[in-house]
């Protein structure tokens, strides 16, 4: 059990910077998800702190220590991989107790824990199995016994359910929560799946292009995300961003189309006339009845997912197409009028040049 | 779909077991001569077991043909044992290593090191015999077992073999002992060497054959007759000047060193066999 702290962490390959500069303080039993898309350095991040990548600039601290310079061993840490990595001519048994017989356990402490690790993942029956006998989401789980029977204080796992099949995942991200909240270590996950993220983790950090762009609660990043890349990537289906300005009195947002909305009290006190980038989330679009700060929505293609309604369209002339998601089963026609409010908490800004958040 | 036509299944049988007769009946007709007396096998060839099997092979075996030195066909046999054993785990075990160094490892002059293995694809013991001599005989290697074996231990296409293995192995394998607490030379042991398994195996039988079959070296190098080698022996009983031509004793002789690769082979084969059958995951 212990925290981890990442102090000005930078990352280069030949010439190459791929992470500029993270900082992160991880408290003691926290599940911290880094989510990002591909490419963007969450694996190398996740590979640094676990020790299987050097650092080229800043700390890394585990509990008390500075870990920068120590192996992967002696980091008092344990990694589960994307492709289970178990050691495929060894019985499940064996592959949890490796890395105790290499510490130099003795053999009852090693059967103790494996044996333990093994109730919890539901794993008894196969200890005398091998990995290729297994389904895959046994795999995984045995993957994970290999990480709890070594009782680290950091629990890294590196995309573990993307070979997964949907069910499968849904299942296997539950048993991980429970898991971390029974077991109370501090875990650093990383993937690219915002639902996953979003369930997970107690704080997020999203990464992109090796900048830290937000790190906070998943309700923080949904409610007040720090840019447009981190609205766009919390929420399914993604916030619609369309170019807009601020409106002539400064309270209120116009479209194109040239319809506008209010904007809430902690927006106003932008300059009248400002362009600015319009994030909506389609669940905040709500079926108003028709009046003042009223936009119309020309309907394009309504899909039918029973539980919701998703209605593709766009306001006024405006290329950029819109997704709107009403809740339940609702009968549109394409070039139909749809009149739509939206709460002024709900309306987003952002500035056009960089796609940072404004507030008033 | 597969055809399944009978006549073509009846063809195809035809044809092995044709091939297969083929290849048995020299053995066969080897076989039957080692097993008559000398009379009775200098004009023609037997169809058929003499009576003569178990006082040939006690001969051979024991005291070897009186004009080719006899020399004991057990000691030779024992010779080209210990050459052939030694050629291959001597050349198993360095390549393995090399192996493992280029694949896991990174030094300076890396690359260097394996274009120069590379390069000695192009030495085979023939062509360089003279200086290979040279050294060994000043070394005072001649007519010893580590002379015999020493020379040959080398193996580029062996090396290469195993590179292509270790490349196949996941990263994610490597790492996940690391993260474990294993050592290079404990992942070595414990996880490399148990999956190579298969190509070990594979490699043992062609690698024992090949040191086996040593005729060149082997000559070159040994003078004294309690180190010839069985592939040499059977060579010197070929050439008789002024008696007759114990065709039955060098017939034994030739079978008996047909033996150990056969049963190397057997015994091997199961084990790459079941290693090719089961996939790794």
């Amino acid at each position: 059990m212990a925290e981890v702290r990442l102090v000005g962490v930078h990352k280069t390959y030949h010439e190459e910077e791929v992470i500029h500069g993270v900082d992160c303080h991880i408290a003691n039993g926290e599940f911290l998800v880094i989510v990002g898309p591909s490419g963007c350095g969450k694996s190398t991040l996740l590979r640094m702190v676990a020790g299987l990548e050097t650092i080229s600039e800043g700390d890394i601290h585990i509990g008390e220590r500075i870990v920068n310079n120590l192996e992967p061993a002696e980091r008092d840490i344990a990694m589960v991989f994307q492709n289970y990595a178990l050691y495929p001519h060894m019985t499940v048994f064996n592959n949890m107790a490796y890395g105790l017989k290499i510490r130099g356990l003795a053999k009852s402490e090693i059967a103790a824990r494996v044996n333990k690790a093994a109730d919890i993942l539901e794993l008894g029956e196969f200890l005398k199995r091998s990995p290729r006998q297994l389904s895959g989401g046994q795999r995984q789980r045995v993957a994970m016994g290999r990480a709890i029977v070594r009782e680290p204080s950091v629990f890294l796992f590196d995309e573990p359910l993307s070979n997964l099949d949907a069910k499968l995942r849904v299942q296997m991200r539950l048993e991980i929560k429970k898991l971390q909240e029974r077991l109370g270590i501090t875990s650093i996950y990383v993937t690219h799946d915002q639902v996953e993220a979003m369930t997970l983790g107690h704080r997020l950090m999203v990464l992109n292009g090796g900048n830290v762009e937000q790190l906070g609660t998943p309700i923080e990043l949904y409610e007040c995300p720090a840019s447009t890349f981190v609205a766009g990537f919390i929420g399914s289906p993604s916030m619609n961003f369309l170019d807009a300005c601020i409106g002539n009195d400064g309270d209120s947002v116009a479209l194109p189309g040239g319809e506008n909305l209010p904007l809430d009290k902690s927006l106003k006190g932008l300059e009248a006339g400002r362009p600015v980038t319009l994030g909506l989330r389609p669940e905040h679009l709500e079926h108003g009845a028709d009046g003042d700060g009223v936009a119309h929505l020309n309907v394009d293609v309504i899909e039918q997912l029973g539980a919701d309604t998703i209605v593709h369209g766009h306001f006024g002339t405006s290329s950029t197409d819109l997704t709107v998601r009403l809740p339940g089963v609702r009968y549109l026609k394409p070039g139909e009028m749809l009149p739509l409010t939206v709460k002024p908490g709900h309306l987003h800004l952002f500035d056009p040049a960089n796609g940072t958040r404004l507030d008033g | 779909m597969v055809e399944n036509r009978p006549f073509l299944t009846f063809i195809a049988h035809a044809v092995i077991i044709l091939g297969l007769l083929i290849i048995v009946f020299p053995i066969y007709i080897a076989f039957v001569a080692s097993t008559h007396a000398t009379e009775d096998i200098v004009t023609t060839v037997q169809p058929w077991f003499g009576s003569q099997m178990v006082k040939n092979y006690a001969t051979v075996l024991g005291s070897g043909k009186e004009t080719a030195g006899g020399v004991p066909v057990g000691m030779m046999m024992w010779n080209s044992l210990i050459m052939a054993v030694g050629i291959v785990v001597g050349k198993i075990a360095i390549s393995l290593i090399s192996a493992f160094a280029i694949v896991y490892f990174r030094f300076p002059f890396r690359m260097t090191c394996f274009w120069i293995i590379f390069l000695t694809l192009m030495l085979p013991v023939e062509v360089r015999i003279l200086p290979t001599y040279q050294v060994v005989a000043q070394l005072g290697l001649l007519n010893t077992y580590t002379g015999l074996i020493l020379p040959l231990i080398a193996s580029a296409t062996a090396t290469f073999l195993f590179r292509q293995f270790f490349l196949s192995v996941p990263d994610e394998l490597a790492e996940a002992a690391r993260v474990d607490g294993a050592g290079p030379m404990r992942f070595f042991f414990t996880i490399l060497l148990p999956l190579s398994r298969t190509n070990i195996a594979a490699l043992s039988v062609i690698l024992f054959i090949y040191g086996w079959n040593q005729y060149l070296w082997p000559l070159l190098i040994t003078t004294e007759t309690n180190m010839t080698t069985i592939v040499m022996g059977i060579q010197r009983m070929l050439y008789v000047a002024d008696s007759i031509p114990e065709w039955n004793l060098t017939m034994a002789t030739a079978i008996l060193a047909m033996l150990p690769p056969v049963v190397v082979v057997l015994v091997l084969q199961r084990q790459f066999v079941k290693g090719l059958v089961e996939t790794e995951k």
